[in-house]
C-alpha cells in the first residue's frame, strides 16, 4: 500500500484535524456541545453532516452532561459515536464519564485541554485530562496536529476492539494545537480508512428483539467483581493498543508507541511530560546535547493505561528525573504525572532524584529559558516542586 | 435456576445482563416480615389480588383460584387489602 496515494498533505488546525478524523472514521452519531477551545471540532462536524458529507445523526444537546449521556446511549445501541469537550464541559460530564467506562461503551471523545476555573481561563492546562484520569477511560495525548488526527482514528480501533470495550479520550492542548494550523497528512475519505477501521461490530448491543439490561443494580453481592473486571480490562488494553499502533504504522507510514523518547540511552537527566511541550523539550535536548550535557526527554502518547514498563525502559539509568505537570493536584505530594512516575519507580525499588516542574498553567508560555531553569533544578536536592516562571518564587 | 458467576472473569463485560427475565432468579421473598395466607373458602375468583400484585407473587391457577409464590412475595399486603371478601390474612413471619 502506497502512502502517497492514500493520503493528501494539507494544513489544518488541531480541531479541524480531529473533525476530519471523525469524518474519516465514518461515525454514526455525534453528540456534542460547543466549548472553547474545542468549538471548531463541533462546528466542522455539524457542517459535514449538514452538507451530506457525513451520514450521521448530529444531536445538538443542551449540555455536556447530555452530550455524553446521548453518546453513551447511542454507543450501547451499537453506533460508532463521537463527542468532544474541554475544561468546564468535562466537569459537567463527570458522573457520565464513570458510567460510560463502567458500561464498557467504546465512545471516543476529544478534549481540547483547557484550564479549570477559577479564575476563568480558556487556555491550556491539563486539568481536564487529569480530572478524568481515574474514570477508566483510555487516554492519549497528541503532541502535534498530525497526532491529533491519527490518534482519533486509532482510538476507535482500540476502543471498539472486543478485547477492550472501553471509551477513549484524545487530548490535544487547547489553542496550542486546537487553533494552530500545521501541515499534516490525512486520508482521502472514509472508504480508504475502512481498511484499517471497518464498521463497528458491537458486543451486546441494545436490541428490542433480544432484550438485555444495561446498568442494573449490583450491591455487596457483585459490585466488587464488576469493578475488578473493569480494572483488568484497562490494564490489558495496552496489548491491543500496541498491536493497533503497529498496524496503523503499516497503514499510514507513521509510527506510534506508548512513549516517545529522545537521547535517553546515556542520559543522566530525563524530562518526562505530556502534550505539545514535548516539541519544545526535544528542541532543548538537542541543544543541550550540542553543549555536551547528557539530557533526554520522554513524552507519553499513552497516559491511561499508564505505560509503566515502557517508561522505566526508556528512562534507563538516569539519576535525575524531571516530571513536568501542566496542572496541579492541590494538597498532594506533587502534580498528577509526578505521582504516577514516582509510584512507577517506587514499585520497582528504584529511587532516582525526582523533581516536579509545574509549568504553563492557563496557557502561559513555556520558553527555552524556562526549560533551562527547569534543568538547573534537577541538580538541587532541596527542592521537589518547582513552579517555573511564576512571579514570587526565586529558585536558583 | 442457573449458576451465578463465581468469579469476576465469568461476568459479561460491564455487568450487562445479557438475557431477559433473569429477575426470576432472584428470590426476593426473603425480605418479608408478613406473609399472605389465602382462605379459598372465601375466594370468589375475582382475581383482584392477581391483578394488583406488584410482583409475580400471586399465581393464577387453571380453575381461576389463586396461590402465593412465596419465593418473590415481599409481604406488602396489597393483595389482602384489595380482596373484597377478606379472604387473605397477613400473618407475621417467624411467629415472634
Amino acid at each position: 500500500m502506497s502512502v502517497t496515494i492514500r493520503q493528501v498533505r494539507t494544513g489544518l488546525n488541531g480541531d479541524e484535524a480531529v473533525a476530519y478524523a471523525v469524518l474519516h472514521a465514518d461515525v454514526d452519531v455525534i453528540s456534542a456541545y460547543p466549548i472553547t477551545p474545542q468549538t471548531i471540532i463541533v462546528e466542522r462536524l455539524s457542517e459535514f453532516v449538514h452538507n451530506g458529507e457525513l451520514d450521521a445523526e448530529f444531536i445538538p444537546v443542551e449540555s455536556e452532561h447530555s452530550a455524553l449521556s446521548a453518546a453513551l446511549g447511542a454507543s450501547l445501541a451499537g453506533a460508532r459515536v463521537f463527542t468532544a469537550t474541554a475544561s468546564q464541559g468535562l466537569a459537567l460530564m463527570y458522573e457520565v464519564l464513570y458510567i460510560t467506562s463502567s458500561l464498557r461503551a467504546p465512545v471516543v471523545m476529544a478534549i481540547g485541554n483547557r484550564a479549570f476555573s477559577a479564575p476563568i481561563n480558556i487556555h491550556c492546562s491539563h486539568d481536564d485530562a487529569y480530572a478524568a484520569r481515574d474514570a477508566g477511560w483510555i487516554q492519549f495525548f497528541a503532541e502535534t496536529v498530525q497526532e491529533a488526527y491519527d490518534l482519533t482514528i486509532i482510538a476507535y480501533r482500540v476502543s471498539e476492539d472486543e478485547r477492550v470495550l472501553l471509551p477513549s479520550i484524545v487530548n490535544l492542548d487547547g489553542f496550542i494545537l486546537t487553533h494552530s494550523v500545521e501541515p499534516l497528512h490525512i486520508f482521502r475519505d472514509s472508504k480508504d480508512v475502512s481498511e484499517f477501521l471497518p464498521q463497528r461490530r458491537p458486543v451486546n448491543p441494545i436490541d428490542p428483539d433480544n432484550p438485555i439490561t444495561y446498568g442494573p443494580l449490583a450491591l455487596q453481592n457483585y459490585y466488587m467483581e464488576i469493578k475488578r473486571q473493569q480494572a483488568e480490562a484497562i490494564y490489558s488494553s495496552k496489548k491491543v493498543i500496541n498491536e493497533v499502533f503497529e498496524e496503523y504504522g503499516e497503514f499510514s507510514g507513521r509510527d506510534y508507541s506508548p512513549v516517545k523518547s529522545l537521547y535517553t540511552e546515556d542520559a543522566d537527566t530525563v524530562f518526562i511530560l505530556l502534550g505539545s511541550t514535548a516539541g519544545t523539550m526535544r528542541y532543548m535536548v538537542k541543544k543541550w546535547r550540542r553543549e555536551g550535557r547528557k539530557v533526554g526527554v520522554v513524552s507519553l502518547t499513552l497516559y491511561r493505561p499508564f505505560p509503566e514498563e515502557e517508561l522505566i525502559e526508556s528512562v534507563g539509568d538516569a539519576e535525575n528525573i524531571i516530571v513536568m505537570d501542566r496542572s496541579f493536584s492541590y494538597g498532594s505530594p506533587g502534580g498528577q504525572l509526578y505521582m504516577d512516575v514516582a509510584a512507577t519507580f517506587m514499585k520497582r525499588g528504584l529511587n532516582p532524584h525526582l523533581v516536579n516542574v509545574i509549568y504553563g498553567l492557563g496557557g502561559r508560555d513555556f520558553t527555552p529559558e524556562d526549560a533551562e531553569k527547569a534543568l538547573e533544578m534537577a541538580s538541587k536536592t532541596d527542592v521537589d516542586i518547582v513552579w517555573i516562571g511564576v512571579r514570587g518564587d526565586n529558585y536558583g | 435456576m442457573p449458576r451465578w458467576p463465581s468469579t469476576w472473569r465469568e461476568l459479561p463485560p460491564g455487568g450487562v445482563i445479557d438475557k431477559p427475565g433473569t429477575s426470576m432468579w432472584v428470590e426476593t421473598g426473603t425480605w418479608r416480615s408478613h406473609r399472605p395466607v389465602i382462605h379459598l373458602d372465601k375466594c370468589i375468583k375475582c382475581l383482584m389480588c392477581w391483578v394488583s400484585c406488584p410482583d409475580n407473587s400471586i399465581v393464577r391457577l387453571d380453575n381461576d383460584y389463586v396461590d402465593v409464590e412465596y419465593r418473590y412475595c415481599k409481604g406488602c399486603g396489597i393483595c389482602a387489602n384489595v380482596c373484597p371478601t377478606k379472604a387473605i390474612d397477613m400473618v407475621e413471619e417467624g411467629g415472634m
